[in-house]
């Protein structure tokens, strides 16, 4: 490295008592440069960055070793001087932009309040600073935003209050901690494109912290992939990309989506058709849906008077064949989860038809709910959250079998060991709570019970988005081999590209509660035919840095998100559909 | 962060959960429990450790002072202390115990149906025992045993009805916490039945709290109890209830100050006794709170 580092890091070395969770760490970064760090959940790197700014708990954690900011030796501090480090010399920037942010205080003044501490302005040139910044970071009309609260702000532009407050006092180190992966991808692609002007502009050093090898490709200069607290590999982000040493670095950089970054063009033009068809094949699909509209009441005012709907779903129609797999897209508040719930009467539907093999589903008649709630299962993002925390697994499986009088006694017990050993648990943990297991294995247990019942089509709820790269890959097998087995269809919802391409058959994009595309996935993520599928498609990270710059910069949206309230009479324009090859329908704009 | 799943680094079975629970208790707690545990024994064993009848008067053993014949003294009718308090415990902690019993079961059930149906039904009975909860308990209670008369098991009623709207708040609390997790989302999406969701699975969660809650109205049962036996709404005489036998010792209060002390000292150790156990069960379910209160 030509220039002095700005931060040096030195057999660092963190532990919780007498376990230790980060083991001799050793890097430097230097100004106006980008580390990237790189691991999953219980890695260390939180912990690591934790370390840096001195914020873990000291009666518990002891950290070793040397870290140099300035000639200084941050570990030898004292804690007032250590005041004057954070947020002065380093500062951070949160994963959750919208608790990071103080609900109750304007967004201008959270912003001077920091300026004030570490710069002392006062007054007109407080005010002036603090428009400076916001208007750095691309705020639209910050002389009015300043004065409003984070309630009233989208979460990306919270992210860049968040970012503006870091940058406020001109921070030798960053410090961003996963910082876009609550935020959706065109808002991903927005903060990473801001984030790496600003840091061109003022020269300080980032430590970006990151599970996503995708983010990495898009900005980092130099890469250490941390496992269980310890270096597995490091070096600049092509060596890394293009000669990875280590297999667990490979698995990483292989589970970004690979069709992304060639979009193709239709090469016939889209011909104007008369409503998208159900099923091609001519079979009884497993599920249709058509003009699903799913509508929530908003109450304001002094009396609670009815003054719109929230459009969750409107008249979206889409249906599945036997063993199919679709999966539904779209970025959060799309409306793609309030589908799935409502087809299993978990949302309330305004109005629409569903059918389950053919059958309408009555959802005022107890038992065609029934019947409808044994064919159709759901797994949950959160297999933690969907099991009852105090019943063990093996009666977790057994219960739905009960409930619906599908087995009884040893037949049902003898299913649920097979259930347990076809997911690939053993079978003998049966009378485990599930606490004992981990996230990966829940998962596996949630599954086991979603079949248990035999059921025709299984809606997976961002199943696998909250697990770890190389678990996500285990559980996409797993549902890809069940499917073989048991014939069952998926309708797979989910915001994560990769996982999307590996599963699914179909595909159909959401985008304000509206389908907009609907086809092959090949089609559809390979031949985008609609504006928003684009425009998503375009944003997701690269895989590989080469491919720096080969893509428009994304544009900051300046216009105010669409909202999906309506009054009372809004009528919703009746879709009008192209089609662009065999099975591949487009939304027209309306 | 993205530590979403955390997974403990060593299996908990849960017995050895258990006994972690156990392990949670502090030394107030465990004095606590070693308190009622003796006074239940020796309400259960009131006829091996009572030297006297309790009942039994006699004329020349009026206000004796404590020595080797009455431990405790005699009251004004000539009646061993020691023996009264010792079958007094009887009454309190059964009272106590059965009062709470109902209580715990009628408002458990009450709110959680309330909490987990909602709507108009949730509105009314939760009125309703808002209504109740706006009476002092000791007024409510006295205006209850004087109306249907004070007999064992209308002074259980009555203590029980003060009781229940706690009971109510606090499962329907805990019921529209659970609710919404997706563990019930997840068996409604299974076809289960609302009374299964509610009672297999919500049930459990909920359990803990009210058991804290159980313990600490026991306390305030005990009083409730002594209190209505003081102002003369108790059990009838001669039935030896401690709050009769402060009341009886009011008289003499003067020469031999011990007749109303013993009794009083009683309820106060039971009642500091549940208090010690609710609070040291609250902190050990819940040591965020520990700080709180």
């Amino acid at each position: 490295m030509e220039k002095n580092p700005v931060i040096s890091v030195r057999d660092l070395s963190v532990a919780f008592g007498s376990t230790r969770v980060v083991h001799d760490l050793n890097f430097e970064i230097a100004a106006g440069s980008t580390l990237a760090l790189v691991g999953e959940s219980g890695s260390g790197k939180s912990v690591t960055s934790l370390a840096i700014m001195r914020l873990l708990p000291e009666r518990v954690a002891r950290a070793g070793g040397s870290i140099t900011l300035d000639g200084r030796d941050l570990l030898t501090l004292t804690e007032p001087e250590m005041r004057q480090v954070r947020g002065g010399r380093i500062s951070m920037i949160f994963q959750e932009p919208m608790t990071s942010l103080n609900p109750v205080q304007r967004v201008g003044d959270q912003l001077a309040e920091v300026i004030r501490i570490h710069k002392g302005l006062r007054g007109p040139a407080l005010k002036e600073a603090v428009l400076e910044m916001l208007r750095k970071v691309r705020i639209p009309d910050p002389e009015a935003r300043m004065h409003q609260y984070p309630h009233t702000f989208s979460g990306g532009m919270r992210q860049r209050v968040m970012i503006a407050m870091a940058l406020a006092c001109d921070p030798a180190l960053i410090i961003a901690d996963e910082p876009t992966t609550a935020l959706d991808v065109t808002v991903q692609a927005q903060t990473l494109a801001l984030l790496k002007d600003l840091q061109r502009e003022t020269g300080a050093a980032v430590l970006f912290i990151t599970h996503d090898m995708g983010v990495v490709a898009e900005l980092a200069d130099e890469v250490l992939v941390l496992r269980r607290g310890r270096e597995i590999e490091s070096g600049t982000v092509h060596e890394v990309f293009s000669n990875p040493k280590d297999a667990y670095t490979r698995s990483l950089i292989e589970a970004a989506p690979s069709l992304v970054g060639k979009l193709g063009e239709i090469s016939v033009p889209a011909q104007p058709v008369q409503g998208v068809p159900a099923s091609f094949t001519g079979e009884v699909p497993v599920l249709d849906v058509s003009d699903l509209t799913v509508r929530f009441p908003v109450h304001s005012g002094f009396f609670g008077r009815l003054t719109g709907m929230v459009h969750a779903v409107e008249r979206a129609s889409l249906a599945i064949t036997k063993g199919e797999t679709l999966g539904l897209v779209g970025e959060s508040g799309s409306g793609k989860s309030t589908i799935g719930k409502a087809i299993i009467s978990l949302a309330p539907i305004d109005s629409g038809n569903v059918q389950v093999s053919g059958q309408r589903v009555d959802y005022g008649d107890p038992r065609s709910l029934a019947r409808m709630r044994r064919d159709v299962q759901m797994i949950f993002q959160d297999p933690y959250g969907s099991l009852d925390a105090r019943q063990t697994i093996g009666s977790a499986i057994l219960e739905p079998m009960q409930v619906h009088g599908l087995a009884k006694g040893a037949e049902a017990f003898e299913k649920m060991q097979w259930l347990m050993e076809r997911v690939g648990l053993d079978p003998s943990r049966a009378s485990s709570l599930p606490h004992e297991f981990s996230g990966g294995q829940r998962q596996r247990i949630c599954i086991a019970r979603a079949l248990a019942m035999s059921p025709k089509l299984i809606i997976a709820d961002e199943a696998v988005s909250a697990l770890d790269v190389a678990i996500k890959a285990q559980i996409i097998d797993l549902m890809i081999d069940l499917q073989k087995e048991f014939g069952v269809s998926y309708l797979f919802i989910s915001h994560d590209m990769a996982a999307v391409e590996r599963i699914c058959d179909r595909v159909a994009v959401m985008y304000f509660g509206e389908i907009v595309e609907i086809g092959k996935t090949e089609d559809v993520i390979g031949r985008p035919g609609h504006e928003y599928t684009r425009r998503l498609l375009s944003a997701i990270p690269i895989t590989h840095p080469d491919q720096r710059g080969r893509r428009p910069p994304p544009g900051v949206d300046v216009t105010q998100p669409r909202s999906p309230i309506k009054p009372l009479a809004y009528q919703a324009p009746a879709p009008r559909w192209s089609m662009a090859s065999e099975g591949h329908f487009i939304r027209s704009a309306t | 962060m993205t530590d979403a799943t955390i997974t403990p680094s060593q299996p908990i079975n849960r017995r050895s959960a258990f006994r972690y629970f156990l392990a949670q208790l502090n030394a107030s707690t465990w004095i606590g429990i070693v308190i009622v545990v003796s006074l239940v024994l020796a309400a259960f064993f009131a006829p091996q450790l009572a030297t006297h009848d309790p009942a039994h008067q006699n004329i020349m053993d009026q206000l004796a002072e404590p020595g080797s014949k009455f431990w405790l003294g005699a009251d004004q009718y000539g009646r061993d202390i020691w023996s009264r308090i010792v079958y007094g415990a009887r009454y309190s902690l059964t009272i106590g115990f059965f009062a709470i019993l109902t209580a715990l079961v009628v408002g458990t059930l009450i709110g959680m149906i309330a909490g987990y149906v909602g709507g108009r039904i949730d509105i009314i009975f939760m009125q309703v025992m808002d209504v109740v909860l706006a009476f002092p308990s000791l007024i409510l209670g006295l205006a209850l045993v004087a109306l249907m008369g004070a007999t064992l098991s209308n002074i259980v009623i009555a203590i029980a009805f003060t009781a229940t709207p706690a009971f109510a708040r606090i499962a329907r609390a805990g019921v529209i916490t659970q609710r919404d997790r997706e563990y019930v989302q997840a068996c409604q999406a299974m076809g289960f039945s609302g009374p299964r969701i509610l009672f297999r699975h919500i049930m459990p969660a909920i359990l803990p709290e009210v058991m804290v809650m159980a313990s600490l109205w026991m306390a305030t049962a005990v009083r409730t109890e002594a209190s209505l036996a003081f102002i003369g709404l108790g059990l009838a005489p001669p039935t030896p209830t401690w709050g009769g036998m402060v009341r009886d010792g009011f008289d003499n209060i003067l020469s031999s100050f011990h007749l109303a002390l013993v009794p009083s000292l009683a309820i106060l150790l039971l009642v500091l006794a549940f208090n010690l156990i609710g609070d040291g069960l609250r902190d050990a379910i819940d040591p965020r709170l520990k700080d709180a209160s």
